[in-house]
């Protein structure tokens, strides 16, 4: 096997590895206060790339202009549906609300098809395009742009849990629910308020791949479920793990790809889940209290 | 008084299986379709109940059993010119084995709640990606089931009323089968287990056994469903067997017809059903739209009647009684 391929794999594997981090992150955001597996994160990201595709294409300007705005649009749409749906259901059994956002996901992916058809869009960008080589290895500008990206938004979203006094309720909430209530964090507006940060940080997550990613109805579902599978390897509820845990599996899905035919490039991702989930359900490097 | 009660109650059971016999002779073909999907899905829900509701497992991945019944029937069918009944007793007795795998693997282990969730969505996953690559699976073409006209010992015939018929039986069976657990002691495990592992552990019901009973039911019944599956349409494919989309379609109708009741899932396929087939009919042009309103459908139950139609209605009676 020649180097350069492999090394080549590497860097690609880490640049997606980097967009699976923000989306990992901020599903685990979700999960760590709400203890919700979030099924309707992949929707919120392709509603995201959407609002990113029609602004691009009416107004005919860089898709990267329409980031405030498609992660202020999920901020609401992500901020009602908890406030609206989840929190009535926050005392319920997991897999209640579990359900329910599969609903939701059910509901907007569906939406979606019935309003724009299954058809893959791409965007099409000429400037901040290309690729920049170096020796035989290439680095896809979009990819680099995306990746960048992503570590800054995954590093605001920690200094905002560590330093506002928002992000430490949040925090507060996501280690001791009743100490947090008991004085005087208000619950519910809290619960939206994450739940609508972790909505606004998936669809930057789907604004930033548009250059370079089709765009289609069910395109969150290859996400959502990749974002699964990083969060259990990283630990349920643990923001490190699950953007390191995001790099491994960028970079194991890169090198299946290399390594395997077609669409076995996933086995490897799925054969690590099962793994992780029978020998170390707390993941990499989740608390061993969780 | 008494006896005039069984007499009714009697007369009532003989004018439902009447109707339910005679029901297709009458009707136009589209519309025995319509019926045989409501039986298919309700079989598939009261198969996954076994699992999900009375046990309390929720299995995000009964896809897997289903794909697992539809390529054994299909394969020993189109490879060995098998019959697909003895094709069906085969994916059933393989449906059971992955059953038994994924069941002693993520019970030994202790997963639970939405572990066991991504877990069993894992392994249908992995399965549709092995069927899309295999050379003997036919990869993503799928297979075709080689038309045999009416031959009804190779599962096939061109009227529906067989394919009815057939599924009607496969449907009392599997509701015979859950009935039996809900008034024996086994439901009562299953109930303990549900409600508090920890607590049923501890009062010396052997958790992981019942557990394990309950995934090996549920995935040979929900496997026979598959090769139900492959001779009503005479066609598979990895997405529509193992896909996300199937285990979803499985786990619905419970859901919605309310989880860990004998009719339950029946309930949610007689309603689901016809909307999806009237929907289709108004918006058929437009791809998704029932589905979209079985989101709608599931977030307004999860949110509006926790326990399901059925247990809606229980409630209603029960309140009215008072």
């Amino acid at each position: 096997m020649d180097t350069n391929i492999l090394v080549q794999a590497i860097i690609s594997g880490l640049l997606m590895g980097g967009i699976y981090a923000l989306v990992a992150v901020s599903l685990n955001l979700i999960f760590g206060v709400m203890k919700i597996i979030n099924f309707a994160h992949g929707a919120f990201m392709m509603l995201g790339m959407y609002v990113t595709y029609w602004v691009s294409v009416f107004l005919d300007i860089h898709p990267y202009l329409s980031l405030l705005l498609s992660m202020s649009v999920l901020f609401v749409v992500g901020f009602l549906i908890q406030y609206g749906l989840i929190n009535r259901i926050i005392e319920a059994p997991e897999h209640n609300q579990l359900l329910l956002t599969l609903g939701v996901a059910l509901f907007l992916e569906n939406l979606a098809l019935f309003l724009w058809t299954p058809n893959y869009r791409m965007i099409k960008v000429t400037t901040f395009a290309g690729a920049v080589h170096v020796g035989k290895v290439m680095f896809s500008t979009p990819r680099m742009i995306a990746f960048g990206a992503a570590l800054t938004m995954t590093l605001l979203l920690y200094l905002f849990l560590t330093k506002t006094d928002s992000g430490k309720a949040i925090r507060a909430i996501s280690q001791d629910r009743e100490g947090a209530h008991v004085i005087g964090i208000n619950l519910k507006m809290i619960y939206s308020l994450a739940f609508g940060i972790g909505s606004a940080c998936v669809a930057a997550a789907g604004t930033m791949i548009t250059p370079f990613f089709y765009i289609t109805p069910t395109v969150g579902l290859v996400f959502v479920i990749t974002a699964f599978v990083i969060v259990v390897l990283g630990g349920l509820g643990s923001f490190w793990g699950a953007f390191f845990g995001a790099l491994i599996v960028g970079v194991a899905e890169s090198l299946g790809e290399v390594l395997l035919s077609g669409s076995l490039k996933q086995v490897p991702i799925y054969s690590i889940f099962i793994l992780t989930l029978l020998f170390r359900p707390k993941g990499l490097f989740g608390k061993r209290h969780v | 008084m008494f006896k005039k009660s069984i007499a009714n109650s009697l007369f009532l059971w003989f004018g439902l299986i009447l109707i339910v016999i005679l029901l297709p002779f009458f009707l136009p073909p589209y519309f025995i379709h319509v019926l045989v999907m409501i039986l298919f899905y309700a079989y598939l829900g009261t198969s996954w109940n076994i699992l999900g509701g009375y046990a309390g497992q929720f299995s995000f991945g009964h896809a897997a059993f289903f794909g697992i019944g539809a390529y054994a029937s299909t394969l020993a069918f189109v490879n060995w010119g098998i019959s697909p009944w003895l094709g069906m007793i085969l994916g059933g007795l393989l449906g059971m084995l992955l059953g038994l795998l994924i069941g002693s693997l993520c019970f030994h282990y202790g997963l639970r709640g939405p572990y066991f969730a991504l877990a069993t969505l894992a392994f249908s996953e992995l399965l549709r990606l092995i069927s899309l690559n295999l050379d003997l699976t036919g990869k993503a073409m799928g297979i075709l089931i080689p038309l045999k006209g009416n031959a009804p010992f190779s599962f096939q015939h061109e009227s529906k009323i067989f394919y009815y018929f057939v599924i009607l039986l496969m449907f009392i069976g599997v509701l015979w089968i859950t009935r039996c657990i809900d008034k024996g002691k086994f439901g009562d495990y299953f109930t303990a287990i549900r409600e508090d592992e920890d607590s049923a552990e501890a009062i010396g019901v052997d958790t992981f056994a019942y557990k394990l009973l309950a995934i090996l039911i549920s995935g040979f019944l929900t496997a026979l469903g598959g090769t139900f599956y492959a001779q009503y349409f005479l066609y598979i494919d990895p997405a529509i067997t193992f896909g996300v989309g199937n285990s979803i379609e499985i786990f619905l109708r419970p859901i919605v017809g309310g989880m860990g009741t004998v009719y339950g899932p029946l309930i949610g396929a007689s309603v689901l059903g016809p909307l999806g087939e009237v929907t289709r009919g108004l918006l058929g042009g437009y791809q998704g739209v029932h589905l979209m309103i079985y989101g709608a459908i599931l977030v307004s139950v999860i949110i509006f009647l926790p326990n399901g139609i059925y247990g809606w209605l229980r409630s209603l009676k029960k309140k009215h009684r008072d």
